[in-house]
């Protein structure tokens, strides 16, 4: 079989990536104009949060990547190490997607706007008692070392993994080096996992989205956002891996490693399904008004008509559509479900962000669309330069042959 | 039941038994099955076996629970026995989601293992006729059923010749449940074609 091993970028996708970050910048544009330069905060906040959800939301996308390969590695797995360049190339975008979010994340929080992060506001929280309470943790200070660290920490991370991938291209390892290779690269896959857990399982999620809603507090947030954008990054993985076969490229890549990643799908939707639920049963169980101010605009407010089309993309389409073998090995479903998971936990990241600050009336959900579509097209465009600067296959891995006679 | 006669060879080798199966069905030969004492990856579809109907038998049992769970719930709570738990409403569903997800998996699992049993045929007190014991253990093997159309000497030495080893004919009672193993059966008694 001939494999090939070098992606050129086709012209038509590159001008797609280009179209769509061009939407996405006059989406910006015209968001600021009709809002983000109005005077009042308020108005000032609606431009910002679409800002937010975005970048926060494709940030953890793309970083889901890297944890993939990271979990996958620890584990000693192989099955996808046939594909795993994909992964690693989106995981390139993290320093660039992160470093928009960094600066958007820290002008928000120093920019003298309260509305979002009301916590922010010093004269504010002294009398307030329960933002008094937590001000040792949502403080300006805290909240911009913790974004810097943690951005920094993925990209290096993310970094050290990607290049140690390609450490062995040049040459195959014999055995004695094959094994302190793997031993290398469980080593820092297991650095990565335990900074992920300390960063997306835990904080970063509290201080970035749920501090939006700053009185209330849940401590499953965090695994819950982790469980959305673990399927978004799938689902984003998945599509990439499918694009490359359509265009011949990935040989050693069949419908037995998309029957696995189709798996992954299914089983993180029932996943974040259950944290989801959980922690709304919870609450709703216990009725404490402190409590249901979270619920009450996005299940019965004026947001349940997202909350409902959320439960029906993200839980009852996948249950239903993924559950036979079939369709997680069908181009076509996968395509289509990939697609629907990225929007459907979109929208889940929409009704985190701005039913905290806009509780008047749903936004123009369009406009956040049209920012979307950019980060699409940057991720788009970034991930497909990374992918044609190194070979598609990282043929002298111990465990490629693994990958390749892979069967579910 | 019917006595059938079967055509047997036993294999050492996975690299000799996927070409063996795939030579076996383009000579026309039909496997009864090929037994193994672990599974082996792409057999069945090496062997042409459709897939099995046992996930979509688990999918029903799963409805079933699901149903029987919000059925029974829904009736005790706000028909049978009103409760009021908390000023909540008779018909509180969120509260009710666990255990019609417990439900569910529990009538899924329990529907699927004795689906299995009953597909296998297993079940206690029935007793296993083998054809070779050390197809339980370190050996592969191919089971040929003859038809009537089947020349036992052809198919023997076909056997052997792909590389098949001890080949020989068996009779075995076929059928189903308590009827295929006979508890009279004595392994290394010459028994009799009775039946086609």
């Amino acid at each position: 079989m001939v494999i090939r091993e070098k992606f050129s970028v086709p012209k038509r996708f590159n001008t797609v990536a280009i179209t769509l970050m061009v939407i996405g910048l006059l989406a910006i544009i015209g968001l600021y104009a009709t809002q983000g330069s109005k005077s009042d905060a308020h108005s000032q906040a609606r431009f910002w949060g679409s800002l937010l959800q975005n970048s926060v939301y494709f940030l953890l996308v793309v970083n889901a990547a890297m944890f993939f390969i990271c979990a996958t590695t620890l584990a000693w797995g192989g099955w996808q190490m046939s594909f795993r360049r994909v992964s690693e190339a989106i995981s390139a975008c993290v320093p660039v997607v992160g470093t928009i979010c960094g600066v958007i994340l820290l002008l928000i929080c120093f920019g003298g706007n309260h509305e979002i992060y009301h916590w922010t506001d010093t004269e504010h929280v002294k009398h307030d008692a329960i933002l008094n309470f937590k001000k040792g943790f949502l403080n300006k200070n805290f909240f911009a070392v913790m974004t810097v660290l943690t951005i920094v920490a993925w990209s290096l991370l993310g970094r050290k993994m990607r290049k140690l991938s390609q450490e062995t291209d040049a040459k195959p390892l014999t055995i004695a080096e094959g094994k302190k290779y793997i031993w290398k690269n469980t080593v820092w896959a297991a650095v990565y996992i335990i900074v992920f857990s300390l960063t997306v399982m835990s904080s970063i999620p509290w201080l970035w989205l749920m501090s939006i809603d700053a009185h209330w507090y849940s401590t499953m947030y965090s695994w819950y956002t982790f469980a959305s954008t673990f399927v978004a990054g799938v689902a984003l993985i998945t599509l990439f891996v499918i694009y490359l076969k359509n265009n011949n490229y990935l040989e050693l890549t069949n419908e037995e490693h998309l029957h696995d990643l189709g798996k992954f799908m299914f089983a993180f939707s029932i996943f974040w399904t259950y944290l989801w639920f959980s922690q709304f049963m919870l609450i709703w169980y216990a009725n404490i008004p402190e409590e249901t101010t979270y619920f009450k605009p996005r299940a019965q407010g004026m947001y349940s008509g997202i909350f409902w089309l959320m439960f029906i993309i993200n839980f009852l389409a996948p249950l239903l559509i993924f559950m036979s073998r079939d369709a997680k090995r069908n181009y076509a479903t996968l395509t289509f479900m990939s697609l629907l998971i990225i929007f459907g936990h979109w929208l889940d990241f929409f009704q985190m962000v701005f039913p905290g600050h806009q509780k008047e009336h749903v936004p123009m959900i369009l406009w956040d669309f049209g920012v979307a579509l950019g980060f699409v097209g940057l991720i788009m465009f970034l991930t497909a330069r990374s992918l044609s600067k190194t070979p598609l296959i990282a043929k002298n891995h111990p465990f490629m042959k693994e990958s390749v006679i892979h069967h579910t | 039941m019917a006595v059938k006669k079967f055509i047997t060879g036993s294999f050492y080798d996975e690299e000799v038994l996927f070409p063996a199966v795939k030579k076996v069905r383009r000579a026309g030969y039909k496997i009864h099955d090929v037994f193994t004492p672990f599974p082996i990856h792409g057999l069945d579809k090496a062997m042409g076996l459709r897939d099995t109907s046992l996930h979509t038998a688990g999918f029903i049992y799963g409805i079933t629970g699901t149903a029987t769970a919000v059925g029974f719930i829904t009736w005790a709570l706000t028909v049978d026995w009103q409760i009021n738990f908390g000023g909540k409403p008779f018909f509180s569903l969120p509260a009710w989601i666990p255990i019609t997800f417990e439900l569910t998996v529990l009538f899924a699992a329990v529907g699927m293992v004795l689906t299995f049993c009953y597909l296998c045929q297993l079940a206690p007190f029935v007793k296993k006729d083998h054809f070779n014991l050390r197809s339980t253990d370190d050996t592969f093997l191919m089971a040929l059923e003859c038809t009537d159309t089947t020349n036992e000497a052809d198919a023997i030495s076909f056997l052997q010749s792909i590389g098949g080893v001890d080949v020989g004919v068996q009779y075995k009672e076929t059928g189903w449940w308590l009827g295929r193993y006979d508890k009279d059966t004595k392994r290394f008694e010459k028994k009799v074609e009775t039946a086609q």
